[in-house]
């Protein structure tokens, strides 16, 4: 129990309890959270209502006229059209794919790095590193430096060993989704590394070497008693990790510009909203990621919020 | 040096030094190995910044040239291409949505831990779920209005929206320093008759200003990196720095270099914006969940 936390909350109860003054005192203590709450609710929730009515319009740019209300008409064209499909499956398997290999990387590399030797440090800011490249630079330097089948590093790598007839494979041309995925899983697993590190390092240690005394060897402590620990910590890191990757629209922008069949809902919205200027479709499919991850971010705000409990206790 | 750790002799140091549990030499393997995979993780940042020095030709050659003389082409080939009002447009944007951020975000944790408001929680996870909903769902209306009223590319529209997309994580991670500052200053400063904004200056400030901070550095790097709001509602005029870089996007001839030093110079605000932040990097990512 927290001193701060206790009186905190006596004070707020003692305030409302009392009658007439309180109000005033009530407001007074709203004020200086005011600012703040109204202007997100302005700038974030208000688009979002006007996204939903719009996605009930027929309402494109290039055709002023014609702008009024169709129902679900827009919903279904999106849901029929081949590139808004192709764009829901693109995001899905890219969140999927990024999430569960950065997860078991960071986890792995976690490991090592809550282990004492020389240099861990060294070892961490290193691994930070690729998470501290402006998105779009990350983006280009994969795309151009690395998987460029003429002069990028993989393939130079590749002559290098194995001599003037190594295979020249073009990455990106014949895997761009995986081309994609990887340039951003090497973002990400730091991220993921961050958080699972921060979760081991949380460990009852003094509970850990009872357990080595009692004869637990090295893989029992891991499953039976790290893996529990660390579940929070890989659900929080899992989820926050999606609703990031859900988002992402720097590399598939940069790497591919949505082409080869890397398109995903950003990147559809975006096309569709700023290329086509249908604005009701974009809205459509606005409204439909955010179905999506609703979906996902009331998973991710539980664990927020059971970690949360567990902190303030 | 004993007998025993002459034995395991490349690992005797540091399993002497730390006092390690497990065999010296499974534990040298481990070391080695993260070791490895850290090489293997920065490599592609180290080449980023080798291939800016080069010239164009050793850039592109394939096998690589690793130790190709250096030179500074790339970097004056990509200052001549005009990149200074990008970068200051981005400084800005960033800067002044940080400095807004810090002045919105300390009152409002204070009134969320200190003095709560009632319903405290609830507010919390509102601006939370915030975060959790895409941003470009909320695109169109905002470059709708934009348009309406003129704002179109207008730095100071992305100032507004870089303040709004960094309040929430402000908020959470202020109010998870400001839950740590003592009680019995905040009551002897009540005594005092200390009014809020003495409170908030001269008590709580000073306590939680390494969290002010942080919170400030990851701010500045989340505006300076986003591409998505600064393409669509900016221009000529307003361009930010990774608006400019998406004209590296289709390949120009030999340019590898220039596009390396660009990238690099791209990124530098950021790598010494999270350098400076590591230890704080993960709260600020995870909305504060983890400390």
């Amino acid at each position: 129990m927290s001193t701060a936390v206790d009186s905190a909350t006596g004070v707020a109860t003692g305030g409302t309890a009392g009658g007439g003054p309180s109000r005033a005192a009530n407001w007074a203590r709203r004020a200086p959270l005011l600012p703040a709450l109204l202007l997100v609710i302005l700038v974030t929730q208000l688009p979002f209502v006007v996204t939903i009515v719009i996605s009930f319009m027929n309402y494109n740019a290039y055709y002023p006229n014609e702008t009024g209300f169709t129902g679900i008409t827009n919903f279904k064209t999106v849901l029929s059209d081949p590139q808004a499909r192709s764009a829901i499956l693109v995001t899905i398997l890219l969140t999927v794919a990024v999430v569960l290999i950065s997860l078991v990387l960071g986890l792995l590399i976690a490991l090592l790095l809550d282990r004492r030797f020389h240099g861990r440090g060294v070892v961490r800011t290193m691994m930070i590193t690729p998470f501290l490249i402006v998105p779009v630079a990350a983006a280009l330097l994969w795309k151009h430096a690395l998987y460029n089948p003429e002069y990028g590093l993989l393939n130079g790598l590749l002559r290098m060993v194995f001599g003037p007839g190594a295979v020249q494979p073009d990455w990106i041309g014949q895997h761009p989704r995986w081309a994609v995925i990887f340039a951003i899983v090497w973002q990400w697993t730091p991220f993921m590394m961050l958080i699972l590190l921060a979760g081991l390092q949380s460990r009852p240690m003094d509970i850990i070497e009872a357990a080595r005394i009692d004869g637990a060897n090295n893989w029992q402590i891991f499953r039976h008693m790290t893996l529990p620990h660390l579940r929070t910590y890989i659900e929080l890191a899992a989820l926050l990790g999606s609703i990031y990757v859900v988002q992402n629209f720097d590399h598939v922008f940069t790497i591919t510009s949505g082409g080869l069949g890397t398109a995903n809902l950003p990147y559809y919205i975006y096309q569709t909203f700023y290329t086509a200027h249908d604005y009701g479709l974009a809205s459509a499919a606005g409204v439909i990621v955010v179905v999506g991850t609703i979906i996902i971010s009331t998973a991710a705000l539980r664990t927020v919020f059971s970690l949360f409990k567990e902190q303030s206790r | 040096m004993t007998t025993t750790t002459a034995v395991t002799v490349p690992g005797a140091e540091s399993t002497r030094h730390y006092r390690h549990q497990k065999p010296p030499r499974s534990g040298i393997i481990l070391s080695v190995i993260a070791w490895l995979i850290g090489l293997v993780f920065v490599f592609p940042v180290l080449w980023m910044v080798l291939t800016s020095l080069h010239s164009e030709p050793d850039a592109a050659s394939n096998p690589p040239k690793f130790f190709a003389s250096l030179t500074l082409d790339g970097y004056r080939e990509f200052f001549s291409s005009g990149p200074v009002p990008p970068l200051l447009n981005s400084a800005m944007a960033s800067v002044f949505s940080t400095a807004l951020v810090l002045l919105l975000a300390f009152p409002a944790a204070y009134a969320l831990s200190i003095k709560p408001v009632k319903r405290w929680t609830d507010v919390l996870f509102f601006l939370l779920s915030t975060k959790f909903l895409p941003v470009v769902a909320g695109l169109l209306p905002i470059y709708l209005f934009a348009q309406k009223v003129g704002l179109l590319d207008n730095i100071w529209l992305l100032v507004l929206f870089y303040t709004v997309m960094n309040l929430p994580i402000a908020i959470w991670m202020l109010r998870s320093f400001l839950a740590e500052v003592p009680v019995e200053m905040l009551e002897a400063a009540e005594v005092d008759g200390a009014g809020l904004l003495r409170t908030l200056g001269s008590i709580v400030a000073p306590v939680v200003m390494p969290g002010l901070a942080s919170a400030a550095l990851i701010c500045f790097i989340f505006s300076w990196n986003e591409l998505l709001f600064a393409r669509v509602l900016t221009a000529t005029t307003a361009e930010t720095a990774p608006v400019f870089l998406t004209g590296f996007v289709t390949s120009q001839g030999l340019f590898l270099a220039q596009v390396c030093a660009a990238s690099v110079v791209v990124s530098i605000p950021v790598l010494v914006a999270g350098f400076a932040a590591q230890d704080k990097l993960v709260q600020g990512l995870s909305m504060g969940a983890v400390k």
